[in-house]
């Protein structure tokens, strides 16, 4: 007994090694590697020295960094709740069933997701656009002057529109299948206790959904502050809009591969996951202290 | 938003419930209890016209020459039906390297998500079937890494493996992907009530080794969570734009993604100047990159439709 017990141990750790391999390669080497980076500084003379956290120091005082922080900050207070009230009203009313083919809807809606990023940045470029795109046929149709959507002012609308686009029937379905989650008893002793649709949905839907809303948020606030794809694509067809520092993540990859200051590079990016985790965990204070007030 | 955004907060997520009920599948008919409303299944058409039409244009624009492009209408076709004839430019231009990003793009999406999907079913199911030395702190630490945002690490990745000698190499690529912390998470939740602690026990009375009860009876009933898993490593992986972006240079090893954008500079930049022009080109090769993964999402709907609602809610 006790010789199977210690060969299940073994087997059990052999399960869980390629994972750990991977994880350390791919994920713990590079974190370690960045934050090392970060504490040194290239001169001109003297080489490489240990500087403490002196880049980290600079990045707070960094306007570059900041706007592109505030930029997505921006972006995650109006995108994001957009995004996901479009999707949760999306599945309540599949949920509901008074939908003439709903599978059409469910997986139609959905599409845009399989759809890389980049050509849904690339797509959207062009259907902005009056030279071949959409918007200018819908301007010469109706009459009507349709702002530049890839001026300054537009821009980060626009992007927000292909985020939304990108990802609303995601979160849709993750919704929907929180929702289908709940047993039909529940709904039934509802009824028989006299509770109404606003009720049921009170009492019933919106605890059911409460896990999915919070990871739909958290995979939201990452996404948001990490935002490079689309305002990358983008670039090409605004380059005066978008600037190098657009975004955090843009700001990142342009002083290292441009800049080629790879040591202040690596404090952006180490700074720029901190503020992600913060922000993700501020998120979940906020819903489990609701869920206590409930 | 960057394609490496399937991650999400561990402690965040509540205990899995100890829920043993059989999982309703999606795709069955939803629960009736009004009639039909002509309103809302209206409003739903605005929702999902919305999500299709600039898919319809895409493909509608992959059926013009560069001049129709400019001279017709968005939503409808021009003079002339020229997608075969541009599938056949997309092909090959450039002695047909849009082929090679097809096939890069394969083997990453291939080798990436389905190591990534089997690394994270075999991580899961040890952490939910067995207790081991260990397995708290390993737990701990897959919830810890959820909430890395693997897109901060990118520019650090390629700074280590240059120094390792392993960037501008399929390596590069696969290494980072092969780590998926959400989906061992998502594995751990599936395995715990798809695969009954009774059954493995008559497994081991019965002589069965762990190894041969994981392969022959395990990985079976682990099957649904295994292809969600898969299709959602395998979107994020076919989707990547950043990291290769960052750690290849050389065109024959881009992914589509890279390529595509690549492309997209020149026609912008209008150094593509050659016998072709090169919009139609990004357009057809951009709709001819989508076709893969539609398609494997209609196919699989099945199993990752009852993945998603015994996995992916129960957080």
């Amino acid at each position: 007994m006790r010789r199977s017990a210690v060969r299940r141990n073994l087997t059990a750790h052999a399960f869980f090694l390629p994972f750990l391999a991977v994880f350390a390669i791919g994920v713990v080497a590079p974190l370690v590697y960045a934050v090392n980076l970060s504490l040194y500084q290239e001169r001109m003379i003297g080489g490489t020295s240990f500087v403490g956290l002196d880049n980290y120091a600079k990045a707070l005082e960094d306007t570059l960094f900041h706007v592109g922080l505030g930029r997505v900050a921006l972006f995650f207070a109006i995108q994001v709740p957009l995004m996901l009230g479009l999707a949760l009203l999306a599945a309540l009313v599949i949920d509901s069933g008074r939908l003439r083919a709903p599978g059409v809807f469910r997986i139609g809606i959905f599409v845009p997701y399989a759809v890389p990023g980049v050509v849904a940045a690339l797509m959207w470029g062009y259907i902005y656009g009056d030279r071949f795109g959409l918007a200018g046929e819908v301007e010469d149709l109706f009459g009507v002057d349709l702002p530049d959507f890839l001026a300054s002012g537009w821009m980060l609308a626009s992007i927000g529109n292909i985020v939304t686009w990108s990802y609303v029937g995601y979160n849709m379905l993750i919704f929907y299948a929180a929702l289908r989650a709940i047993p039909d008893e529940l709904y039934e002793a509802a009824e028989m206790d006299g509770a109404g649709s606003i009720r049921k949905a009170w009492s019933i839907k919106l605890p059911a959904l409460r896990p999915a809303l919070l990871l739909a948020t958290i995979f939201s606030v990452i996404g948001t502050f990490q935002l490079f794809n689309e305002p990358s694509v983008l670039q090409a067809l605004a380059p005066a809009v978008i600037t190098t520092n657009y975004t955090p993540n843009m700001y990142a990859f342009s002083l290292a591969f441009e800049g080629r200051q790879f040591n202040y590079s690596a404090a952006i990016a180490v700074m720029l996951g901190l503020v992600t985790v913060v922000v993700a965990y501020v998120v979940q204070l906020v819903t489990a202290r609701r869920e206590r007030m409930l | 938003m960057s394609a490496e955004t399937t991650e999400a907060q561990p402690s965040a997520a509540p205990v899995p419930g100890p829920r043993k009920r059989p999982v309703r599948p999606l795709s069955r008919k939803p629960r009736r209890r009004r009639g039909k409303s002509t309103a809302l299944t209206v409003a739903m058409g605005l929702m999902l016209a919305y999500a299709l039409v600039p898919l319809v244009w895409l493909t509608i624009s992959a059926t013009k020459s560069n001049q129709t492009l400019f001279d017709s209408p968005g939503l409808w076709f021009g003079d002339g039906f020229h997608l075969f004839e541009n599938i056949h430019d997309v092909f090959t231009y450039d002695d047909g390297i849009y082929l090679r990003w097809f096939g890069n793009t394969l083997l990453y999406s291939v080798v990436g998500a389905g190591g990534a999907a089997m690394i994270a079913t075999m991580g899961g199911y040890a952490l939910a079937k067995y207790d081991f030395v260990g397995r708290k702190f390993l737990f701990a630490l897959v919830l810890g890494a959820i909430s890395i945002p693997a897109t901060a690490l990118a520019v650090p990745t390629y700074l280590l493996f240059s120094e390792m000698g392993i960037v501008n190499t399929p390596w590069a690529v696969l290494l980072p992907t092969l780590a998926s912390p959400f989906g061992l998470y998502l594995m751990q939740v599936y395995a715990k009530d798809a695969v009954p602690d009774a059954m493995l026990e008559a497994a081991r009375i019965d002589g069965a080794g762990e190894l041969r009860i994981f392969f022959t009876i395990s990985l079976r009933l682990l099957a649904p969570g295994f292809v969600t898993v898969l299709l959602f490593t395998l979107v994020a992986t076919w989707n990547n734009y950043f990291l290769p972006l960052i750690v290849l240079n050389d065109p024959d090893l881009f992914p589509l993604t890279v390529g595509l954008h690549q492309w997209n500079s020149m026609a912008q930049g209008g150094s593509g100047a050659g016998a072709i022009p090169i919009l139609p080109l990004v357009l057809t090769g951009s709709l001819l990159a989508i076709v893969p993964l539609v398609v494997a999402f209609l196919f699989l709907q099945r199993f990752w439709e009852s993945g998603l609602s015994a996995g992916g809610v129960k957080q």
